[in-house]
């Protein structure tokens, strides 16, 4: 683990989303740090709360229903200082997304514009952010799509997202959040509408991007091959709460927690011979909404090791040996 | 949280409230207007000069027209002519409309002929085509349903194909044709179930439509014969006397808009109650 | 290969539109699904696995080539001639949500597929949606319930008591748990696995993902722009792949291993547009082996061991044909 301070410091979050009938924590207790030049992949599978988090962080809650309730986000800018990007005002958010923090989508084509073209996109942002004119920006555009290694991109520069095809559009996303040169990235699924072969050329990007520019990385994801793929830190969630974090190798190689345990052995990648001489992949039975409303481990009604103690108490975030942390009263019998 | 929890009950209360208020609006109109013989207080049809354009009274709550005919009374019968005349405009061109819409949104083949037909009648303005079908047919009541059915069939067909082409490549209609369902229950349960929203949103518009556009023919004497009351030639007639004796027009004007109001506060409620999610969340 | 194949594919295209908007979706494809036998197809977008699926049921009209069943050629029948046929093959969908119909209880769902058939009526209809129910691991009063008041993957078990509802020989399943979360996703395989082994039927098992399709599948066929690039039993090509493509695909697939993590050769560019497919090989504008010959010819198959094909006319790397897992 490296010792300067990190990047992205998340301890004990929680969201909460104020509806007319009620209100609701999507995400609570979630506690997770990105170091600069290290990606930290966030898995979960849906209904885990990852989304909200990272939108918590970009100041991207819907307002006014949504909003953090408790915790604190704390980031390190350019400038070095920390400030907590809980309790900023949303102008000043506002100035930090794009220049300090920048986030990619699932779905690049619902984020372009599709009456301006990828050129015109990405130098507007960073007119937006530097105050450059209009003739440096589109320049700074064309390089930017260099940068992402799409070919020929002065003439790209002049097409519009339509015109191109979905590796190419992550790749416009990717420039554009590239573009004025942010610490830290926030990739939210943004290979999973892909192809392997394109999503392989995409993932690739975004981790020579991270070397070359000293950039953390909050990837998203919920595909465990992916995490192995890119991640240098992992911080699984379920149901709106962080059960374990550790480095990507400790967390594959001896993951505690027996969600995670869980979720890797359901790949099948991992299926076990079965009686019958084919293969069977090892399941956890039950859906998440189990969770709703469970006062214990929220785990619990689905867990292979429940005890009675398990429905009663809720377990806290626990650190132990090299920095790995974890959400289970029976970590130590496991 | 108690304050929200009190707003969130009072604003579904009003919500289903207005939908009931509608419903028993217009339960009520209709009731009138079946009961005519018996609620009204005066005749329709009995002048009394003397008594000639007499403002809203004891007597006469809302008034007398030109020839001292008791307006409440024409009111009430009014809705007879005006309601069942709507009601079997809606009924026909929903029918027809429905028909030709699935048929153009589930054969291609008959798309193109249907969808021609119907862009080129719509081409036309309504009140046209209706006086020019009414001239054609000889002025008469069913005369009227069936100009205003051909005039509004379109409409509700280029709604019912928009959705049947939505609905069609969804993948539980390819489900069904691959189970071998018959291409007549894939039309009729799951198209038909899935785009009757639409439809019955259009009926509450063509509802509105049709009362209007009978008495524009009415006013234009291509309509219903005058001998008959309804709410259309009692605002046509009434018109030239409206500087001075605006309830000639403001009441038959009242029970158009309030019917087609409530009738349309009516096919929204009656929408969500059709929809299985909202069912549940109601 | 003596006995009848259950399926039997032979020279099958499917065409899109008219020229010059022409998409060349499938192009003389030919494989055979044996009674009781698994076969993957995989491929990325613009393949044309979900499209040999669809015509395998006619649910398209096939452009060319033949489809038999049950050594019956069925490509050429009509909608009507074909409905008898449409009790012996099924599907199962990829979208859980929209595959089943919003506005009908599970039970008229499952019982629709009962009634087409005319195979149960009254309390034997009410009593065989139960059983089906049981089946796919839900309840019996399940029944009365509306889809929407399911998870994904409960819903998804109720698409597939749809499918078994007529007793089918062979279920084309296209991408079935690929909407699914990881652990619901398992659950799925699982019961299709179990399906299987139980009523012994064949299946067409539509999939973008090669874990998947390793675990599930007996036989591989490897797609790209609507061609055949490889095809044979499932360890062999995944473990022994001969076709430059199936090797990238491999290579690309995210192994769930940090340890595998590796400087791959990543293929350059991307998928062309299938409105016009590279002359010749399909794959070379992306082949790190093409060269001015590729682009003469539609390369033949080649055969590599046992039931194993590919189409290359450069890959030469040997294997031993006698590898077994």
């Amino acid at each position: 683990m490296t010792l300067p301070a990190p990047l992205l410091d998340i301890e004990n979050l929680e969201v909460t989303f104020r509806t007319e009938e009620n209100s609701v924590t999507p995400v609570r207790g979630v506690s997770l740090r990105v170091d600069a030049g290290r990606t930290t992949a966030l898995v979960g599978e849906s209904g885990s709360g990852k989304s909200v988090t990272s939108l918590a962080v970009m100041g991207l809650l819907p307002r006014p229903a949504g909003s953090i309730s408790a915790g604190a986000i704390r980031f390190r800018m350019k400038s070095g200082e920390t400030s907590n990007l809980a309790s900023l005002a949303p102008d000043v958010m506002q100035r930090l997304r794009g220049s300090e923090i920048a986030m990619i989508f699932q779905e690049p084509m619902t984020s372009l514009n599709p009456v301006l073209t990828v050129g015109e996109q990405i130098a507007e942002q960073v007119r937006y952010h530097t105050g450059m004119n209009a003739s440096a920006a589109m320049r700074r555009a064309e390089e930017m799509l260099g940068l992402v290694e799409i070919p020929d991109a002065v003439r790209r520069a002049t097409e519009y997202p339509h015109q191109m095809s979905g590796g190419m559009r992550q790749r416009v996303m990717i420039a554009l959040a590239m573009s004025c040169n942010p610490r830290l990235l926030i990739a939210d699924e943004p290979t999973t509408a892909l192809d392997v072969t394109i999503q392989a050329q995409i993932l690739a990007l975004i981790d020579r991007l991270r070397k070359e520019h000293e950039m953390g990385v909050l990837f998203i994801t919920h595909n465990l091959g992916v995490v192995a793929e890119v991640a240098d830190d992992v911080t699984v969630m379920y149901a709106g709460e962080v059960v374990e974090s550790a480095d990507v190798r400790t967390l594959f190689r001896n993951p505690r927690h027996p969600y995670t345990q869980a979720l890797i052995n359901c790949l099948p990648a991992r299926a076990l011979p079965g009686a019958d001489g084919r293969r069977v992949v090892r399941s956890i039975p039950g859906a998440v909404a189990s969770a709703a409303g469970v006062s214990g481990c929220k785990f619990a009604p689905r867990c292979a090791h429940t005890l009675a103690a398990c429905h009663v108490s809720h377990p806290a975030l626990e650190t132990i040996d090299g920095g790995q942390t974890i959400r289970c009263c029976r970590w130590r019998d496991l | 949280m108690d304050f929200t929890a009190l707003r969130l009950f009072l604003k579904r209360l009003f919500k289903r409230k207005l939908v009931l208020f509608a419903a028993i609006v217009l339960a009520l109109v209709v009731i009138l207007a079946i009961a005519a013989p018996w609620v009204a207080p005066f005749s329709p049809t009995g002048m009394k000069v003397s008594q000639r354009l007499r403002p809203p009274s004891m007597v006469n709550w809302f008034g007398t027209d030109e020839f001292g005919r008791d307006i409440l009374s024409r009111v009430i019968y009014g809705g007879r002519a005006s309601l069942g005349i709507g009601m079997a405009v809606v009924l026909a061109s929903m029918i027809a409309g429905t028909t030709l819409g699935l048929l153009a949104g589930y054969f291609r083949a008959l798309d193109n002929i249907i969808m021609r037909i119907v862009d080129a009648m719509m081409s036309l303005p309504d009140i046209l085509l209706a006086i020019f079908l009414v001239a054609v047919l000889g002025a008469s009541a069913g005369n009227v349903v069936l100009a205003l059915t051909i005039v509004y069939t379109p409409r509700v067909t280029r709604v019912v194909r928009g959705s049947t082409l939505v609905v069609r490549e969804l993948p539980f209609v390819e489900a069904a044709h691959v189970l071998g369902v018959s291409t007549w229950r894939i039309l009729s349960v799951h198209i038909l179930l899935n785009v009757a929203s639409p439809i019955l949103v259009q009926a509450t518009f063509i509802f509105a439509y049709a009362v209007l556009a009978e008495a524009g023919l009415s006013f234009l004497g291509t309509g219903v014969p005058p001998e008959i009351p309804t709410w259309g030639t009692m605002i046509a007639t009434g018109q030239q006397y409206a500087d001075q004796a605006v309830w000639l027009v403001l009441f038959p004007g009242l029970a158009i808009v309030f019917s087609a109001l409530s009738l349309q506060l009516v096919g929204d409620g009656l929408r969500d109650m059709l929809d299985p999610k909202l069912r549940k969340a109601l | 290969m003596s006995d009848p194949k259950l399926v039997q594919i032979r020279g099958l295209t499917k065409h899109f539109g008219k020229a010059p908007a022409l998409v060349h979706a499938v192009d003389d494809v030919s494989f055979d699904i044996a009674r009781g036998e698994v076969v993957g197809l995989v491929g990325e977008s613009g393949s044309g696995k979900s499209t040999i699926g669809r015509l395998i049921l006619r649910a398209l009209d096939l452009t060319a080539g033949t489809v038999e069943f049950h050594g019956r050629e069925i490509g050429k029948l009509s909608q009507r001639e074909i409905r008898p046929f449409r009790r012996r093959m099924q599907m199962v969908f990829q979208d859980p949500f929209a595959s089943l119909n919003p506005r009908l209880r599970i039970k008229d769902i499952i019982g629709e597929a009962l009634d087409a058939h005319g195979l149960a009526q009254g309390a034997a209809r009410e009593r065989r949606i139960g059983e089906l129910l049981e089946i796919v691991g839900l309840q019996a009063d399940h029944a009365a319930r509306f889809p929407h008041e399911f998870s994904g993957g409960q819903r998804q078990r109720v698409g597939i008591a749809r499918a078994l509802a007529v007793e089918p020989d062979l279920i084309v399943a296209d991408e079935p748990v690929s909407a699914l979360d990881v652990s619901v996703q398992a659950q799925v395989l699982n019961l299709l696995q179990d399906l299987r082994q139980r009523f012994g039927m064949a299946m067409l098992f539509i999939s973008h993902d090669l874990d998947v399709i390793e675990l599930m599948c007996d036989r591989i066929v490897v797609l790209y722009l609507g061609r055949v690039m490889e095809a044979g039993p499932a360890d062999v090509v995944s473990r022994h792949p001969r076709h430059p493509y199936t090797k990238a695909l491999l290579a690309a697939s995210p192994r769930p291993d940090p340890d595998a993590r590796h400087t791959r050769d990543l293929l350059k560019g991307d998928i062309p547009s299938p409105l016009s497919p590279p002359s010749g090989c399909v794959f070379r504008t992306r082949c790190p082996l093409a060269d001015a010959a590729c682009a003469k010819a539609v390369p033949m198959m080649r055969n590599a061991g046992p039931d194993h094909y590919f189409a290359c006319i450069h890959a030469t790397e040997t294997t031993s044909p006698e590898h077994v897992r």
